[in-house]
């Protein structure tokens, strides 16, 4: 410390500070750790999930969907339909099968990669041989991005409006349901941007397809 | 592009700004030792813990007390949470560990203990199939506070040392860090939280669930206390995810209106750091000044990401998809983004946690086109200026300004001067090493990581044989020098046969190295930043003449824009060129 400016009280009780031996320091640290520990990584994450479960008990645990007493899925949680028969979901790149919700992982294919490439063609390719038959007319340059390109999480419960209105022919064909009501049940479970401006409308994919057997068996 | 997508980032801006003024006057009288409102409620805690922690709050701790205090608190921390991390069986008995989980090996523990530490929150590991809830919750959720508290109070100091008139005084480590937990992050956080939950961000400790679907398969459901970590995780500038795809993850991130909360919680406290430091200074136009200069930086980096994001890639392209709007679709590069987000919640949200050190992610940034990808990048390249961290954000972009009044100073010809305090050698020499060390860090790893075959294991499959594996490489060592997090996160440190750990191995080469760069590239700047603090606190303060230079005018906001552009530029250029922006500017697939 240079003495060339004025000492002023501020000072005169930072140098005494400055003399508190190291040892003060550590043992300040530890307690403070172990407290902080204690109060920030127990009690606070305890308080909330008590609160969560007492005011929020459906969203607090994964907003549960149960059909005759099974437990089907989440709302929020995409799943992956092979069958023709349903609605399906977008492409996932996650391990052990599409739509694994115990490992979500982002495909991490690259904008400039041979291998995206090949990855969208064979989406496409499968799109249009499944929904073509029922949507005539229907070409690649009219697929929605969405239905090829592989979501973030590879759990995105979500698809386009574009896409479900596509795969609503093919779900009318094989349930023999009018098209005007498929479309009727997507609008239902379509949600809206947040807020009414942020993100994008999405079609909830599970509830649509529980709707579908729904209106299918009745 | 939509109108939406644009409104979004307008309302965005605004709505930031709302937010931030009332809280940056809130945490200027937090931290001048004023009452606030909280204080009849959190006082009586507050001088409990003081009485626990065995400090006298009041004694006041020039910069290297301080920086000795901060430092002896951040090595009692890392150990602690090594020793959590690497001793997960041992606490089952909480019952918080219902997959019995074994811990990760040594080296990724190494590297995440260090990321944790540093406010970086990179992650080799993926949550959900290597940490127990007692893990997330005891280890990894207390540093998301503490990281941000320590971030805060450096910058806190630094503003003292700029403004102080009495001595060498930079406060009270102790007191600065109880305050920060209690009456800064605490509210915000478990107000946070619990919103998240009322919109359907999970909060549990069940075990996963096992679903039987319709279609008769069986879908295993990761669970957890995710809510309480992710409040803190976004307010703070942490990042990590509770699971390995972070903020895209249906439960952390569930919709369109979580995604503007979160990207708000991302912000605000950056950005009412520097409303705080006007206010401190006792000349609010300082803060507006950088103010003004971030935020045009910032909005330009959204403009370019969502604009080259809407626009789609060559991979798509090539393969004959339309990416433009169409009735019922956003259209755009969907590639590793998600639905309800669509591409301007992605840019938006893609570029806030690259500006500051949060490196949470709501898409996959690999897969973003080479322009959308090189912006994150060029965010990192300014290292953590434009708002930046909480607290680092201040502090890092305190130093560019002293740099830019010392340019000015040279300009015009007289000594510089900055708030009435003149600026020499010692000042000038401390802040142009602590701008300089982080891209040191961040380009010699990178050579390093690239030159040798133990750095080239980490490189993807998807990525090998083409510009992009050197984006991966050259993108995990600037976001882990600037301790930001995000990742091209194909590049790999940790290799898991199977959930739980058993049979897993670290790539040591990148855990050590990523691991080692976090820890100089946050704690030199820290003591750099603190050094000046101490330099600038004994200055006497001289009224400012008719050549004095503003340090609050638009002529300044072009000036600082100017010398941190450049310095990035001059710095990073070559290594972008040699990454992202061959990928942007070429059609060519590899």
């Amino acid at each position: 410390m240079s003495a060339e400016h004025t000492m002023g009280e501020a000072q005169a009780r930072g140098r005494r500070a400055g003399r508190r031996p190291l040892r003060h320091d550590v043992v300040t640290a530890v307690i403070a750790m172990l407290v902080f520990t204690l109060l920030l990584g127990i009690v606070y994450p305890l308080a909330i999930e008590g609160v969560s479960q007492v005011a929020f008990p459906g969203n607090a645990n994964g907003q549960p969907i149960y059909r005759d007493g099974t437990l089907v899925g989440s709302k929020i949680i995409g799943q992956a339909f092979e069958s023709p028969r349903w609605f399906h979901s977008r492409p996932s790149a996650t391990e052990g099968g599409p739509d694994n919700a115990a490992a979500s992982t982002f495909s991490n294919l690259g904008p400039n990669s041979k291998l995206t490439r090949e990855a969208d063609e064979e989406q496409i390719n499968e799109y249009l041989k499944l929904n073509e038959p029922y949507d005539k007319g229907l070409t690649v340059a009219k697929i929605p991005v969405d239905a090829v390109n592989s979501s973030a999480s590879g759990l995105d419960p979500q698809i386009s409006e574009a896409n479900a209105r596509i795969q609503a022919h093919r779900i009318a064909a094989l349930r023999h349901l009018s098209l005007a009501r498929v479309d009727s049940l997507i609008a239902k479970y379509t949600s809206a941007r947040g807020l009414g401006f942020s993100g994008e409308p999405g079609v909830n994919v599970l509830e649509l397809n529980l709707a579908i057997d729904r209106a299918t068996t009745r | 592009m939509t109108f939406f997508g644009w409104a979004t980032i307008a309302i965005f801006a605004l709505v930031l700004t709302a937010c931030a003024y009332p809280l940056g006057r809130y945490m200027a009288r937090v931290y001048g030792g004023e009452g606030v409102f909280l204080t009849p409620l959190l006082g009586r805690p507050e001088a409990w813990l003081y009485r626990i922690f065995r400090v006298d709050p009041r004694a006041e701790q020039d910069w290297k007390a301080y920086a000795r205090s901060l430092i002896v608190f951040s090595l009692v921390g890392w150990l602690l949470l090594y020793v959590v991390l690497r001793t997960q069986t041992l606490w089952e008995f909480t019952g918080l560990n219902p997959l019995h989980y074994h811990s990760a090996t040594w080296d990724v523990t190494f590297n995440t203990t260090s990321s944790f530490l540093t406010n970086t929150n990179w992650q080799y590991y993926s949550g959900e199939t290597t940490m127990s809830y007692f893990s997330q919750m005891a280890g990894l959720t207390v540093q998301n506070w503490l990281s941000a508290g320590v971030g805060i109070v450096v910058a806190v100091a630094l503003v003292r040392g700029i403004v102080g008139r009495s001595g060498k005084s930079l406060g009270n480590f102790w007191q600065d860090v109880v305050r920060t937990v209690l009456y800064v992050l605490a509210p915000i956080s478990i107000v946070g939280a619990l919103i998240l939950v009322s919109q359907g961000v999970i909060d549990n400790f069940s075990s996963y669930l096992t679903a039987h679907t319709v279609t008769g398969l069986t879908q295993t459901i990761a669970m957890g206390p995710v809510a309480s970590q992710e409040a803190i995780k976004l307010l703070g500038t942490n990042g990590g995810g509770f699971f390995n795809v972070n903020s895209a993850h249906p439960f952390e991130n569930p919709t369109g209106f979580t995604n503007f909360f979160e990207m708000l919680l991302v912000l605000i406290i950056p950005a009412a750091l520097i409303f705080m430091y006007g206010r401190m200074t006792g000349n609010r136009r300082q803060g507006y000044a950088i103010y003004g200069a971030v935020m045009l930086m910032f909005l330009g980096a959204v403009a370019v990401a969502y604009v080259a994001e809407a626009h789609g890639s060559p991979a798509q392209h090539a393969a004959g998809l339309h990416t433009h709007v169409i009735a019922g679709s956003g259209g755009g590069n969907m590639e590793g983004k998600e639905q309800r987000f669509g591409i301007a919640g992605s840019a938006l949200f893609d570029v806030i946690t690259t500006v500051t050190s949060c490196g949470a992610v709501n898409s996959a940034i690999e897969s973003y086109t080479g322009i959308g990808g090189a912006v994150p990048m060029a965010n990192l390249s300014a290292s953590e200026v434009i708002f930046g961290g909480v607290g680092t954000g201040l502090y890092s972009i305190l130093l560019y300004v002293l740099l830019a009044v010392f340019i000015g100073g040279l300009m015009v010809g007289r000594t510089p001067e900055w708030l009435g305090k003149k600026l020499e050698v010692r000042e000038i020499k401390l802040a142009g090493l602590g701008i300089l060390i982080t891209p040191l860090a961040a380009l010699f790893c990178t050579a390093m990581a690239t030159a040798t075959n133990a750095g080239r294991e980490s490189i993807s499959k998807v990525a090998a044989g083409g510009p992009q594996a050197f984006s991966e490489t050259f993108y995990a060592y600037l976001s882990q020098a600037n301790n930001n997090g995000s990742a091209f996160a194909g590049y790999t440190g940790y290799i898991q046969p199977a959930a739980g750990n058993l049979g897993a191995h670290g790539v040591k080469l990148a855990d050590v190295l990523g691991g080692s760069t976090m820890m100089l590239a946050r704690y030199a700047p820290i003591l750099f930043a603190l050094a000046v603090a101490g330099a600038l606190a004994g200055k006497r303060v001289s009224p400012a003449g008719l050549g004095t230079m503003r340090t609050d005018n638009p002529t300044f906001v072009v000036l600082l824009i100017g010398v941190i552009v450049i310095v990035g530029a001059l710095t990073f250029f070559p290594a972008l060129l040699l990454g992202p922006i061959v990928q942007g500017l070429t059609g060519h697939l590899y």
